[in-house]
């Protein structure tokens, strides 16, 4: 016993904020590498192209760990990401009718935030609606709804990829290029909406912090401590829908990296609480996008896509995951 | 005042619980006691508003517990159920902090902290405060789970099978406290058991369930009979009289 016990009070011992201070320099250092490495053209024009860049790269890094420790959170389940429950395939779909019933060319020149605006009340909307329908209505668990949903993210893969059949070749081109992530073509033209979304959302996470710590514990110890579970889990799916968009719209669909750096968060931020996990993936999330993006464009010079490279990471990784569950 | 009124439960055409009616004393302890299956449970989870009847109420104090302000009702009445799968890593002393939640949405006080060290103390986890709860035994991890809901501090507690895991002398040691809470902090315990001489021994009154009815709601000394407990259980068991309290003999 006394090694284990050793052991845990070691760990419990460090400083969640030393750690955290810690990664965020990381993130910095990575920004400032991704600001200032490899500079051909003028600094004057150079610095602001990039800086739009990175921090693009940055919110969607935040959007994709905190969605992603929400809904784990919400689910108890660590191995899965808002991705597997069609949250983002549901916005492709919308964009692919959209592109179908406007065209191209209207669709193109769509004011990108009235779109994207339409885009997240229409999902949000959704997602409530299911989740009225299966929880006050039919009065069943979140596993039904996460149930539910993966049964609709593939029905929606399948209608896009029908609509994607139905429309000519060059509305296909438009539409390809959507469905995949890429962190070359980030739409800039959304940062202000997309960072007041981000912040209004983190205010309202701050002063739930210690509600989503009693969520963890199951949903009738959280009841048992007098927590309005109905109410708190209909506001975490808009919350989620909110920063899905926000990533969706940004880059495009990321499905496994979320599941990376919500469980290196878990593991190495040294609490439970989410007032530091939440923080410690977003860094993590900074720490690879921004850091990967300037390795790759300025050092390796690579052509290949960073989406390609964190997927495949983040799929082996959720594969070791599965594995060593299976054996426990 | 818990008052249990005409509560029906169905799970698909099987009637688990059928028009149970009930009311619990501000103090005390009661033990629910019945073969697997009776409803124990069901009933335990729809008097805390964890799962909704089909038909009847819970009333505590004058106000459904389905209906009242969860928030509030948590100061009330607290739940430990069977299954307490808790798969996060966070240490004994974090875990039974959150049983005061209730009162301090998560910001602890000093009166807090003191109900926390109290908790510890009595379920005898102190020395393993700092350990991960994913590291402990069956045994200590149903302790850390009393622990919490005890330092929720309500009138009202629920234990459903508290001494699943328990050795002996941890067993004896939870009904101990138990009649403690009841006798120094006024409080009402209920408390499935299965082993009916810790009811026997602890309890003031037991309710017996069957096939999901109450079948007898009597003292100890009156409900312990051969009679009773063969109807109860199906099986032959003496009654004999050790120290006062009437204790059942079934084991060869």
């Amino acid at each position: 016993m006394g090694n284990g016990a050793d052991k845990a009070q070691h760990v419990t011992g460090h400083d969640p904020n030393v750690r955290m201070l810690i990664m965020g320099i990381i993130a910095l250092l990575s920004i400032v590498a991704f600001l200032t490495l490899n500079v051909r053209a003028s600094w004057a024009f150079t610095l602001p192209f990039r800086a739009e860049k990175v921090l693009a790269i940055v919110f969607v890094g935040i959007a994709i760990a905190t969605s992603t420790v929400l809904f784990q959170t919400l689910t108890q389940n660590r191995i899965l990401t808002p991705g597997i429950m069609g949250f983002d395939a549901f916005f492709m779909l919308l964009q692919s009718i959209m592109l179908l019933s406007l065209g191209r060319i209207a669709f193109v020149q769509f004011n990108p935030q009235v779109k994207w605006l339409f885009e997240v009340v229409m999902m949000s909307g959704a997602l409530c609606g299911l989740y009225y329908w299966l929880f006050l209505r039919q009065k069943r668990d979140i596993a039904v709804l996460v149930l539910v949903g993966i049964v609709l993210g593939v029905l929606f893969r399948s209608l896009n990829s029908l609509i994607g059949r139905m429309i000519d070749p060059v509305e296909f081109d438009v539409l390809q290029d959507l469905m995949f992530a890429s962190f070359n073509r980030i739409d800039s033209t959304l940062l202000t909406i997309a960072g007041s979304t981000m912040t209004l959302v983190f205010v309202w996470l701050w002063r739930q912090r210690f509600v989503l710590d009693v969520l963890q514990l199951g949903d009738a110890v959280a009841v048992n401590l007098g927590v309005n579970r109905r109410a708190v889990t209909l506001k975490l799916i808009v919350a989620i829908a909110l920063l899905v968009s926000v990533s969706t719209a940004l880059v495009g669909p990321v499905t496994f990296f979320g599941i990376l750096v919500a469980n290196i968060a878990y593991a190495i931020c040294g609490s439970y609480q989410h007032r530091y996990v939440i923080p410690m993936a977003a860094l993590l999330a900074i720490v690879a996008l921004v850091g990967g993006q300037a390795l790759l464009e300025y050092v390796l010079k690579f052509g290949t896509s960073l989406s390609i490279v964190i997927e495949f990471l983040g799929g082996m990784f959720f594969l070791w995951l599965v594995i060593r569950q299976g054996r426990r | 005042m818990i008052a249990v009124q005409a509560v029906n439960k169905h799970y698909g055409r099987h009637a688990v619980l059928k028009d149970i009616n009930f009311s619990l004393a501000e103090q005390g302890v009661t033990a629910l006691i019945g073969p697997n299956g009776a409803g124990k449970s069901t009933l335990l989870t729809i008097m805390s508003r964890l799962q909704e009847a089909d038909s009847g109420v819970v009333m505590l104090d004058g106000v459904d517990v389905h209906k009242a302000d969860n928030a509030q009702l948590a100061k009330k009445m607290a739940i430990l159920r069977q299954d307490n799968a808790i798969n996060m890593r966070l240490s004994v002393y974090d875990f039974v902090a959150f049983g005061r939640y209730p009162h301090s949405q998560g910001r602890l006080t000093k009166e807090d902290l003191t109900h926390i060290d109290q908790s510890l103390n009595y379920l005898n986890l102190t020395d393993l405060k700092d350990r991960y709860i994913d590291e402990l035994s069956g045994g200590q991890r149903q302790r850390a789970c009393i622990a919490m809901v005890l330092c929720q501090n309500t009138q009202y507690l629920l234990l459903d099978e508290p001494l699943n895991n328990l050795d002996m002398k941890h067993a004896v040691d939870i009904m101990r406290l138990i009649r403690r809470a009841a006798d120094e902090l006024q409080k009402q315990v209920v408390v499935v058991l299965h082993d009916i001489n810790f009811a026997s021994c602890y309890a003031d009154r037991i309710i017996a369930m069957k096939d999901g009815a109450i079948a007898y709601d009597h003292p100890p000394e009156k409900l312990m009979t051969q009679e009773i407990m063969r109807d109860l259980y199906d099986i032959d068991m003496s009654v004999h009289s050790i120290n006062d309290k009437p204790v059942g003999f079934y084991h060869c």
